[in-house]
């Protein structure tokens, strides 16, 4: 091959490069290992790390994902496969991405959806910037205290220098929920948009129909934030109200996704077919071939940065196309029956669980209903209960004293259908031989 | 044909493997509750696995078929890196379950922090962004936090050579800077009268892919770097194309104060069909306080192992702040971190010193069977440009008619009409991993449709003719929207 | 291409013509649309909006590309072609009759400023365009 490009060397082909900044150290590079040597060393790192009973939730969540889900997902021409812009031999991506937008929009009660941006947080910062797009006159949006503070983080991160204005509501301390009368006593700004998170991230049900009227009066925009398996049977979004969100995001992660640690995850975006236009990321559409067979391509790609560049609804070029596919095979698989059955197991495994710990003297911080998770008032300091839980095997929750300072001493637990009676049974033990301990110490 | 998952759908039907059915949800009110199931399809789970097998066989993939795309890296992922990644303790870790319990996988990420410091040449690392695009975002908002945290509130723009990525410009505008763009010379570099005369107190900074995506090498980058710093501006490196230079030269030695790395690309994860991604930065020194959060920190302890911690915004007060919910793409970052250790210190330069080679080789073959090169004086980097201008004046035959062609063919296109700079353009890079009969089989590809274009061009006009569909019409697509199956 | 005689034309594509009432009519050029390709998508400035001439006030899209309209002359919007939105695509079949909207001039020195066909025809074939 040198040969025939007239060469003598290897290193002859980099010698466009500057002498001068050749630089073949790599000091903190470990040597090569081979397959078996690294396989080793992950096996025990991983076994270093163990399996736990885990009752964490926060914005994550533990689902059972059925062996086929991902046993399809790895496939190479699923795996290895680039993004589709080759239409023509990209058929089964794009048709994929079809499936998962339909049934995502299908979840959400809106007309049309985006192929997934990179994660949850992501996704609301950019239904705030699209919501800003939408509005035209204002650059004032309205989060929820109850929001999860790494979603309002990150939404500030990413908004921040677009100059959008983020003001924070304050939730009621009696339920958990946002508090109309606090939304009325606002100056009279106005604001693009108003988000509304159902449940929102201490476990609450909102009145969603409430808030969504009520930012539909004051001429916002309502963006609804959802987890997906709780829409199997929660209002969807587009339902919300008179005349429903305008735009819905989320973590698409409790859809066939495994926890792994954070990540990879999906953001799903779904919203109202006049305000297409103005959505991020890509987008499949279905349409005709040169003979007139139904088939599927990338669509409106003069909105997205490899056309519009700087003035493109937003930088994203990714979505999240293989996580997208296990969420659109688990959704298949599931079913509308599945979803629902999993989504009941896990509200009533959440009822069960509190009523256990009812006679340990714990209690639910907030009135408000909830879906599979709550925030828990022991009486007693968490860390240290927390601690001897670990002690068997359970994590039993997440200390909310990062959160806010009003919840320094408050427990947010989630049960999902993974958890079985014995599994319950367990964390209560746990926690009574925990909270007798802290009570009365030895 | 492609029937819809929906169409397969039957009433009652549905796989074996249901949760336990539980009837109420009694602590719900009913006003919140949904009035219908969600309209999902009901299936068996012999039709979804038999459904989604079949769709996977409409795609092309690495694994099927040869993926010559320039600036898409489109080389083998080893399996190793999957199965490794997604070991049952590492899947079933809670993002937020305690750092004692996770110390396997945050030594995972330490140390592959540490790889791409020193492949990179930079002082410090962050893992966080996502994907290429959001390693961008953070690079461009650590260098508007650099220049705020100064004082220095005057610097609105950002510089982009006219052949950069669009994601360059999207994501200059999402951080709020103003985009100035910077020509390129006949010989594929950046034009230095002209950027000299862009630059000045209204200059943050500098957005350059090296090699270029003209697919050649900045030969003058240390005069960019001196023009750029000299202004008061900082310099970032897209490092799309890294996989041309790394172990050979790093970014850090080319002056460079920010870098992204697209994983998906140089370190081999897949590309999934379009993700997930995952796009680290690294920043020099004077950068450091600004990475965006998490990052892994290594803590010694006297007479015990290192402690792994997570370092979130208390621990670091200057940093540009989060990006994601969590702690980016964790499963991505593992496959990286396999797909680093097996190639070790030895193996980074072997990589883009087969990549060039295999880019070269194909460049002059090509050129011998009679196409163009929009660069001909050049050494290609790890990719290179044929321009079919000349084919389409006689034939008709377009850049895109010709990628068409070449499915039939059984090989992915090359990347098309990017960069936009050069007229029916096909960029083409072959990567490290593909072989010579490979390269050579491409060649004759190319030739039989060089061949075709010329004795029968309505053939190479009307492809392909063995995909599962022909051509799509793309404005049907876009005119009669249609993104969501309705029943 | 063709480049109708009584219109005044923008460097960036646009035409305009001065009605009967003072008003002033602007669309995109045969050359433009032929760059552009198929339409698919036309968005439309708010009528009342005012805009300073060279203002971004809409966008053309094709599949493959995106072009802003820009005022040629400044003004307030006061009427825009409705029937552009489910029919884009009336641009490429007759550019100067698939008017985009309509202005009320704030200077009317700014339309005869513009260029005339000639003119747009010679910066055309000089490869500016």
């Amino acid at each position: 091959m040198l040969d025939a490009i007239g060469v003598p060397g290897i290193d002859d082909l980099f010698d466009e490069i500057p002498a001068t900044l050749k630089d073949v150290q790599l000091p903190r590079v470990p040597a090569g290992a081979r397959e078996m040597e690294i396989t080793r060393l992950m096996q025990a790192r991983a076994a270093q790390d163990g399996r736990w009973s885990s009752f964490i939730g926060a914005g994550a969540y533990e689902h059972y994902v059925p062996a086929a889900v991902w046993q399809i997902v790895t496939r190479g021409e699923f795996y290895s496969a680039y993004t589709p812009y080759q239409a023509e031999a990209s058929q089964g991506t794009l048709q994929l991405l079809y499936e998962y937008q339909s049934m995502i929009a299908g979840l959400t009660g809106l007309d049309a959806a985006n192929a997934s941006l990179y994660d949850g947080a992501s996704a609301l910062a950019e239904a705030v910037l699209m919501a800003v797009r939408l509005h035209k006159s204002s650059r004032r949006v309205l989060l929820p205290a109850s929001l999860h503070p790494h979603y309002a983080a990150t939404v500030r991160t990413i908004v921040s220098s677009q100059g959008v204005e983020l003001v924070t509501l304050p939730w009621c301390p009696q339920r958990g929920t946002l508090a109309l009368q606090a939304l009325d006593g606002l100056d009279d700004h106005g604001a693009a948009a108003l988000v509304i998170a159902q449940p929102n991230a201490l476990g609450a049900l909102e009145d969603v129909h409430a808030l969504t009227d009520w930012a539909h009066a004051h001429g916002m925009l309502a963006i609804a934030l959802v987890n997906p398996v709780a829409l199997a049977l929660l209002a969807p979004p587009g339902q919300w109200g008179a005349r429903g969100a305008d735009i819905a995001v989320g973590e698409g992660q409790p859809l066939g996704v495994p926890l792994s640690a954070g990540g990879p995850y999906f953001g799903f975006m779904t919203c109202r077919g006049a305000h297409v236009r103005q959505m991020p990321g890509r987008i499949a559409g279905r349409t005709v071939d040169a003979t007139g067979a139904p088939g599927f391509t990338l669509t409106l790609q003069a909105r997205e940065q490899h056309i519009r560049r700087s003035k493109a609804t937003s930088n994203i070029c990714t979505n999240q196309g293989l996580v997208v596919a296990a969420a659109t095979v688990h959704m298949a698989l599931l079913g509308p029956a599945g979803l629902q059955r999993v989504a009941r197991a896990s509200h009533a495994g959440l009822q069960r669980l509190i009523a256990l710990l009812r006679p340990l003297g714990v209690r639910p911080r907030f009135a408000a209903p909830c879906f599979h998770e709550t925030v828990l008032d022991l009486g007693v300091p968490v860390q240290p209960v927390l601690d001897a839980m670990r002690e068997r095997g359970i994590l039993g929750g997440l200390h909310l004293a990062p959160w806010s300072g009003e919840l320094h001493e408050a427990l947010l637990v989630c049960v999902t259908e993974t958890k079985t009676e014995a599994d319950l049974d367990d964390y209560v033990q746990a926690m009574s031989a925990a909270l007798a301990h802290a009570r009365h110490p030895a | 044909m492609s029937t819809l998952i929906f169409e397969r759908s039957r009433p009652g039907r549905c796989s074996a493997q249901l949760a336990p059915a539980e009837l109420a949800c009694p602590g719900i009110p009913e006003a919140l509750l949904r009035q219908a199931p969600p309209p999902l399809p009901e299936a068996s789970e012999l039709d979804v696995v038999r459904h989604y097998t079949a769709l996977s066989q409409k795609n092309f993939s690495i694994d099927t078929q040869f993926y010559p795309l320039g600036s898409c890296t489109m080389k083998y992922n080893p399996r190793a890196a999957n199965a490794l990644a997604m070991l049952p303790e590492f899947l079933a870790r809670h993002p937020l379950a305690p750092a004692a319990t996770g110390q396997g996988v945050l030594a995972c990420l330490y140390e592959l922090q540490e790889i791409l410091c020193d492949v990179s040449g930079m002082a410090g690392v962050s893992l966080a962004p996502m994907a290429g695009a959001q390693g961008e975002f953070a690079g461009v908002a650590m260098i508007r936090a650099w220049h705020r945290s100064r004082g220095d509130h005057a610097r609105t723009e950002i510089i982009v050579p006219d052949a950069a990525h669009g994601t360059n410009p999207a994501t200059a505008t999402m951080c709020g800077y103003a985009v100035r763009e910077v020509p390129t010379d006949r010989s594929g570099n950046v034009d230095l009268d002209r950027l000299r005369a862009a630059v000045g107190p209204q200059t943050a900074g500098l957005m350059l892919t090296n090699p270029s995506t003209l697919g050649v090498f900045e030969q003058r980058i240390l005069d960019i770097r001196d023009i750029v710093h000299a202004a008061g501006g900082l310099l970032y490196y897209d490092g799309a194309n890294l996989n041309a230079i790394v172990g050979q030269v790093k970014p850090g030695a080319m002056g460079f104060d920010v870098i992204h790395v697209n994983l998906h690309k140089t370190f081999s994860t897949p590309h999934g069909g379009g993700g997930p991604g995952a796009g680290p930065v690294g920043v020099a020194e004077r950068l450091l306080p600004f990475l965006p959060v998490p990052i892994v920190l290594r803590r010694e302890r006297p007479g015990a192992a290192p402690a792994y911690v997570l370092a979130g915004e208390s621990e670091r007060p200057h940093s540009i702040g989060r990006l994601s919910a969590f702690m980016g793409n964790v499963g991505v970052l593992l496959r990286a971190y396999v797909y680093a250790r097996m190639l070790g210190r030895e193996g980074m330069g072997r990589v883009a010193q087969f990549a060039t080679l295999n880019a070269n080789y194909l460049m002059v073959e090509l050129r011998n069977a009679g196409f163009e090169l929009a660069y001909p004086a050049r050494r290609a980097s790890h990719e290179f440009i044929v321009t079919l201008k000349r084919l389409k004046d006689q034939t008709g035959v377009s850049a895109m008619d010709f990628a068409k062609r070449l499915l039939d063919k059984g090989v992915h296109a090359p990347t098309t009409y990017f960069p936009l700079l050069v007229p029916e353009c096909l960029l083409i890079e072959p990567t490290e991993t593909e072989s010579k009969e490979t390269l050579d089989a491409f060649v004759a590809a190319m030739k039989a449709v060089l061949e075709e274009a010329r004795t029968n061009p309505e053939l190479v006009k009307s492809a392909p003719h063995t995909m599962p569909v022909r051509r799509l019409d793309d404005v049907k697509a876009a005119r009669d929207l249609d993104v969501a199956w309705k029943t | 291409m063709e480049v109708a005689q009584d219109l005044r034309y923008a460097r960036t594509h646009e035409w305009a013509r001065l009605e009967a009432d003072g008003s002033v009519t602007v669309g995109i050029t045969d050359h433009a649309q032929e760059l552009l390709g198929d339409l698919v998508f036309v968005e439309t400035p708010q009528v009342g909006r005012r805009f300073a001439q060279g203002q971004e006030c809409g966008v053309v899209e094709s599949v493959k590309a995106a072009s802003d309209i820009y005022a040629p002359v400044s003004g307030e919007v006061i009427a825009v072609n409705e029937e552009l939105a489910a029919s884009p695509e009336k641009i490429n079949q007759d550019a100067y009759a698939a008017w985009i909207f309509r202005i009320t001039p704030a200077d009317p020195g700014e339309l005869s400023a513009l260029m005339d066909a000639a003119a747009y025809a010679g910066m055309i074939d000089a490869g500016q365009g």
